[in-house]
């Protein structure tokens, strides 16, 4: 399997009054298509600027970004959003969908985008996958936490992304809650093959992924394999 | 390589406008009652563009199918001297039909009451108009009054003297029955009937009035009526050669047509560019609230660029909801713009020679439209561009930084397109590239003064911050300054529209002011002209034996400037540099002769001479404006042609005269020992205690020398608060429009505020305010604004008057501040008023319940 996310020492640094800031300093690593990994660290670490990054929603500094062998840090702001539109799906603690699109229109958004018709039913499977066949013509207002993110996760998942990004998914949601949402975001995740990249704090829902990454101070400290991971690894060395 | 492999094309990304445009329609879809509140800004000032332009189309339209009515002929002839015996074979031979008419000014006298007026009297002969007609009551006077000694006596003349049909009228020497109330005479207006009212009598007569050979100026008008088949325009062509020899001038009703046009462009240009500056206002009105919007939906364009909507995109969808939002706002001004179209001919009727049908001009709706909508994208772009700048990144963590006119050259780019557009629209109505700019600088100007007066309270409010206030007041005080502030908007709008009332009224103050100062204390305020020579003295007598002082005697002679520097009228007629001397051969002097300056004039080239010596030239003195149009120094020749008589001058001095005088001035002034011979009138000048003494010494004058027209400055200054009162009218009726738009900007911005304060307010009820103490703060922060923009537009006005006065007044500027003061406090009220009003949303209802349903 090929890699679909390259970074090469990636820095990224502010100016803030006269000196300079350094969020994140020199970090490589490499991710394999279909693999899931974790961003582990304290606040302030940086690990949502490596996500922003990763994601092409900022401009590093220095260094190299390479999503699904495109270079991003050589694109203009409106071609990675292109990118985006067309290999990555998002996932954000606060939710973030469109308030004043329905549910099912926050989920046909990605789709209309590309200029697809006749998505309709497209994003009532997905909504009905996450359990919210019923509540598609609510307005997220009109919608409590666990559903606004599930039905942000039916949006992430309606552009079949090659690779997905989720800021601390569960951060604004209760502990009952939160497992239904990572249950769900593991299974879709499986069922559709994506790669995913998964900022937390939740060391626990980290180590469902195969692999974490922790950052400290904006650098990289560790890389390893969970034992979900090694599992993995060992059945693919096996099969 | 697979294709997404490749890397990306921003034309791949194709615009997809069917999904923008829906995306557009779903986004507004929570926000529809804010957008139209945007909208509401433009509405009245569309509304005045639209009525003004309907209602000079239906006029340009009216003026066209009644032109022939308002001439009252086919062809018109006019002089105002005596006409040539070799022309009158010419005059005689045209047309089918003739008729002659002599009008001058003079006054006239009612026996039952000694009533006495100056009028227009117009002496007829002939069955004129042929189109059209004298409106009288009873209605068959209008023809019938020219069978004997009758008259026709305008109605207001009739009404202010008391005077019935049947009653006589003393014009010069001669009683006339009154047969008549004439109601309109063809192509008058009520407005000028009030300036100058008209009596009508038969032309036989007017020899026996002893008015014909008097001293002043009597305009001879020749009416034809020419079959149907006659292009009468071609035969005005041909005659203008031998006219203009015989020094008269041809009317044809499509020239006739053109002028009247002309004359009411000129105040369609101004009431259309009122209208203009109350559609500027609301697009400011919009901006500003399109910038709060906008701010407001960071976030949600944010999570669109996460999911891959282009910087473009994201621009188009909110230009899109600014276009539908233009567009609303300009059909609504455009439906309220021909409703308010019905009314303008009752507001503009006096002004007006014909009557006014009212009839929804596509035209003009049509360019209500489209300048609603350029407009209002025009500025909805300034705060709109921004959107091109939001990261995606705000998804993450808001970092929204607003660009900086300089980091952002589209933005400079807008605000040329604004400049362009403003200038370009202004010189579309005036056709002036000098007043176009005038305009534009002068917008421009007040908007920049009203800005950095709001920019000025507001830093020196920071800079004074009072902390020894009570909490409620620093809090109040404080809003004006703190971010969201509304005080640079409100400034603006509420601003201008307060300048523009303060200015009118200071401008009428100034005016009726220097004529009531000139009619006060040793100033003359009664003029009597065409005295003859032979009266002269028994005048004299009259008024100094009813204790009148004699203020001012002019011997006034009448003549024609013949050659300027040699040069006459025909070496002047091609040269297109030489505008000011070929107007100046063109026309009739009044000039004086005497051997002194008066205290009202100053020479500053030259030397004055006031005695003519015996072999030497005549050394003439010319005022100083004059001297500069007709482009003659010290030293070159002028000469005269003094009622038959040639006469060459030297320019000799150049004087400065301050007009503003109340006593005679002239152009040119003659030594004394040149024209003492000449046929000549007297002027005098007298001051009169009181009405009843003016109404007898006038009475006496015109019952001993019929000939004698008499100025009463009492009656002037009436006339001139009537003309002024009309226009008021008019001008009030039109900056209502931008007051009104300045109450919506009003009412706009506190209900944005009210999204911006809101979660502020709940706080402070969270935190245990009461409601009182909020509707304390919240009035408190309105009294400021409202004081603060009434106040920035009184400052405007009293600049504006000031400059006004001296500059082109050229007299002391003492406002009358009363008024004022109720105006700044009305204004202040109800920036409170509707402060409160609107935000009663968050006083009245559970802190819990507002934070759920309005944030």
């Amino acid at each position: 399997m090929g890699t679909i996310l390259n970074i090469q020492n990636l820095t990224k640094t502010y100016q803030s009054g006269g000196s300079t800031l350094t969020v994140l300093d020199n970090i490589s690593f490499a991710l394999e298509a279909g693999s899931t990994m974790s961003i582990v660290g304290p606040s302030g670490s940086g690990k949502t600027t490596l996500l922003g990054l990763c994601a092409g929603l900022d401009r590093s500094s220095s260094g190299m970004v390479e999503l699904n062998n495109i270079r991003l840090d050589n694109l203009t702001e409106d071609q990675r959003a292109q990118v985006r539109n067309e290999h990555v799906g998002f996932i954000f603690q606060n939710f973030q969908l469109l308030p004043t699109l329905t549910a099912i229109e926050n989920v046909m958004v990605p789709l209309e985008l590309r200029g697809e018709r006749n998505i309709r039913s497209h994003a009532a499977d997905l909504l009905d996958k996450v359990g919210l066949a019923d509540r598609a013509h609510h307005y997220p207002s009109q919608l409590s936490g666990g559903e606004q993110q599930r039905v942000s996760l039916a949006r992430a998942f309606s552009n079949s992304p090659k690779i997905l990004f989720a800021d601390e998914p569960t951060g604004n949601l209760d502990a009952e809650t939160s497992e239904k949402v990572v249950k769900l975001i593991f299974d879709l995740n499986k069922e559709a093959g994506t790669t995913l990249v998964l900022v937390t704090h939740d060391l626990e829902m980290a180590s469902k992924t195969q692999r974490i990454i922790r950052i400290k101070g904006g650098a990289l400290i560790s890389d390893e394999l969970t034992s979900s991971g090694m599992l993995d690894k060992k059945n693919y060395a096996g099969g | 390589m697979p294709e997404d492999n490749i890397v990306p094309s921003v034309a791949k990304n194709s615009l997809n406008f069917r999904w923008l445009i829906l995306m557009a329609w779903r986004d507004s879809r929570r926000n529809r009652s804010r957008l139209f509140l945007f909208v509401s800004s433009i509405i009245l000032g569309i509304a005045a563009i639209v009525a003004i332009y309907s209602f000079e189309y239906n006029l340009r339209q009216d003026i066209d199918s009644q032109a022939k009515s308002l001439l009252g002929a086919d062809l018109v002839i006019e002089t105002n001297k005596a006409v040539k015996e070799d022309i009158r074979p010419v005059l005689m031979a045209l047309g089918d039909e003739r008729s002659e008419e002599r009008t001058f000014a003079s006054m006239i006298y009612f026996p039952k009451n000694q009533g006495t007026r100056l009028v227009n009297v117009r002496a007829l002969q002939g069955a004129y108009p042929y189109y059209g007609s004298i409106e009288t009551s009873p209605a068959g006077a209008g023809t019938s009054f020219r069978a004997s000694r009758s008259a026709l006596v305008d109605k207001t003349l009739m009404l202010q003297f008391d005077a019935k049909v049947g009653d006589s009228v003393k014009v010069g020497e001669l009683s006339f029955r009154i047969a008549g109330v004439l109601n309109k005479a063809p192509g008058q207006t009520g407005f000028s009937a009030s300036v100058a009212p008209v009596v009508y009598i038969p032309l036989r007569y007017l020899e026996q009035t002893g008015l014909s050979q008097k001293g002043s100026r009597i305009n001879y008008n020749f009416y034809f009526k020419f079959a149907e088949n006659v292009n009468v325009d071609l035969l005005a062509d041909k005659l203008e050669p031998r006219l203009e020899k015989a020094e008269m001038d041809a009317e044809t009703v499509e020239s006739h047509k053109e002028d009247t046009g002309r004359s009411f462009e000129d105040m369609t240009e101004f009431l259309a560019l009122v209208g203009f500056v109350a559609l500027l206002l609301g697009c400011i009105g919009v901006a500003s609230a399109i910038h709060i919007y906008i701010r407001e939906k960071i976030n949600t364009i944010a999570i669109l660029r996460c999911l891959g909507v282009s910087s473009k995109q994201a621009f188009i969808i909110y230009l899109i909801q600014i276009i539908g939002i233009g567009l609303i706002g300009s059909v609504i001004g455009a439906i309220v713009g021909t409703l308010i179209q019905q009314f303008l001919p009752l507001v503009l009727a006096d002004f007006l020679p014909v009557e006014i049908t009212v009839a929804i001009s596509w035209a003009a709706i049509t360019q209500g439209l489209l300048l609603g909508l350029v407009i209002s994208i025009l500025f909805a772009l300034l705060p709109l561009v921004s959107v091109r700048n939001i990261s995606p990144l705000n998804t993450l963590r808001i970092s929204f930084q607003e660009t900086s006119l300089f980091k952002d050259p589209v933005k400079w780019l807008v605000y040329l397109l604004i400049v362009s557009f403003v200038f370009a629209f202004t010189y579309f109505q005036m056709d002036s590239f000098r007043k176009t700019i005038y305009f534009t600088g002068g917008v421009l100007l007040a908007f920049l003064i009203l800005s950095a007066l709001a920019y000025l309270m507001m830093w020196l409010a920071r800079k004074f911050f009072p902390s020894s206030w009570s909490y409620l007041w620093r809090q109040g005080f404080a809003n004006l300054f703190r971010p969201n502030n509304q005080t640079l908007i409100l400034v603006v709008s509420i601003g201008l529209g307060t300048a523009f009332i303060c200015t009118l009224f200071f401008v009428q103050g100034i005016l009726i002011n220097r004529v009531t100062m000139s009619s006060s204390q040793n100033q003359p305020n009664m003029v009597l002209f065409d005295i003859q020579g032979e009266q002269r003295q028994a005048v004299r007598q009259l008024t100094q034996s009813m204790s009148l002082p004699v203020i001012q005697e002019v011997p006034i002679v009448n003549m024609r400037m013949t050659e300027i520097k040699g040069r006459n009228a025909a070496s002047f007629k091609n040269d297109s540099t030489a505008r000011g001397a070929r107007r100046a051969l063109d026309r009739e002097y009044r000039v004086t002769y005497r051997d002194s300056l008066s205290d009202s004039e100053k020479i500053t080239e030259g030397k004055w001479t006031g005695r003519a010596g015996q072999g030497q030239p005549v050394y003439v003195s010319l005022e100083d404006g004059f001297a500069r149009r007709i482009d003659v120094k010290i030293g070159d020749k002028l000469t005269f042609n003094v009622q038959g008589t040639p006469m060459e001058t030297v320019v000799g001095s150049i004087r400065k005269v301050d007009w503003n005088r109340i006593q005679t001035n002239f152009l040119l002034i003659f030594p004394a020992g040149v024209l003492e011979d000449a046929p000549q009138f007297h002027v005098l000048l007298t001051k009169v205690p009181s009405n009843e003494v003016s109404a007898k010494y006038q009475r006496a004058v015109v019952k001993t020398f019929p000939n004698i027209s008499m100025i009463d400055l009492g009656l002037v200054l009436s006339v001139l608060d009537e003309i002024l009162t009309k226009m008021g009218f008019v001008i009030r009726f039109m900056a209502a429009f931008s007051i009104i738009t300045g109450l919506i900007v009003l009412i706009a911005s506190v209900l944005i505020s009210k999204y911006q304060r809101i979660k502020e307010s709940v706080l402070l009820r969270t935190l245990g305010a009461s409601r009182k103490q909020i509707l304390i703060i919240t009035a408190l922060e309105y009294f400021f604004l409202g004081a603060l923009a009434a106040g920035a537009g009184i400052v405007l006005a009293l600049l504006a008057s000031w400059g006004l006065a001296k500059f082109s007044f050229e007299t002391t500027f003492a406002p009358e501040m009363l008024p004022v003061l109720v105006l700044f406090v009305l204004i202040s009220s109800l920036t409170v008023l509707i402060g409160l009003f609107n935000s009663r949303g968050v006083l009245n209802k559970p802190p819990l319940e507002v934070l759920r349903s309005e944030v």
